[in-house]
């Protein structure tokens, strides 16, 4: 079944707003509501209204279940490394907070916009459950597209 | 106050409405849609309770994949519900 071109126009026209609007989710994760689990949500989202909006063979050139499942992997990896990282002193310890270099600048005292280049390792690990959760479920959707493949296959 | 009251009263009352007519279409891309405006309509009603957070995870989760989902879902099969 195709999509008409209003449809197609319009989700090509949105996608990379939802995008960004995800990543905005993602990245500002320890300072407003949100955080890696509603970002990657977001985002796969704005990969389901491509894959919903077009064609299963205009699509599936660059969204494959191999690099949706590559980015869930690297995503677990990096949140269990940079917890392991803190290993010195502790598991989980936030090693990057206050040190200056990225995510590190120390948070200004009372009420403040908020700065973005603070909060340690909590960025860094919001960026990786954004990617896992961007991951996990944009293999669902694809799996469900190709048990839908499968079987316009087997009807036509 | 009464103004939130009264904006309750309504989200709460669409929500009753956007269920009824999700098992009441026989169009099943009409009831997913549905099903989508009660999805928003729930993260509209979380962000009233000052919850946002759910509200987002609702809005992501519940109103846009699991409406593609049941999508791709109906394009496997048959879009109209048949009376046995």
């Amino acid at each position: 079944m195709k999509m008409s071109k209003i449809v197609r126009t319009q989700s090509g026209f949105l996608y990379p707003f939802i995008l960004i609007f995800g990543l905005y989710i993602v990245i500002h994760g320890h300072l407003t509501p949100g955080g890696g689990f509603q970002g990657g949500a977001v985002i796969a989202t704005g990969f389901a209204l491509v894959v919903v909006a077009y064609e299963y063979k205009d699509v599936r050139k660059w969204i494959t279940a191999n690099r949706l499942s590559l980015a869930e992997v690297t995503g677990l990896l990096a949140f269990i490394i940079t917890a392991y990282l803190g290993l010195g002193s502790t598991f989980f310890r936030n090693w990057l907070a206050n040190s200056g270099s990225i995510f590190g600048s120390r948070v200004p005292p009372g009420i403040n916009p908020g700065n973005l280049n603070t909060g340690g390792v909590l960025p860094v690990m919001n960026l990786a459950v954004g990617l896992e959760v961007l991951g996990g479920l944009g293999v669902i959707i694809v799996y469900m597209l190709n048990y839908l493949k499968r079987g316009e296959e087997s009807a036509g | 106050m009464i103004a939130e009251e009264v904006m309750q009263f309504l989200v709460l009352a669409s929500l009753i409405i956007t269920a009824y007519l999700s098992i009441k279409f026989k169009d099943l891309i009409a009831c997913a849609i549905s099903l989508g405006i009660f999805s928003f309509l729930l993260s509209l009603e979380y962000y009233i309770l000052q919850a946002p957070d759910v509200a987002i995870a609702e809005a992501g989760i519940g109103a846009g994949l699991t409406t593609a989902i049941f999508i791709l879902a109906i394009r496997g099969t048959e879009r109209r519900e048949v009376e046995e």
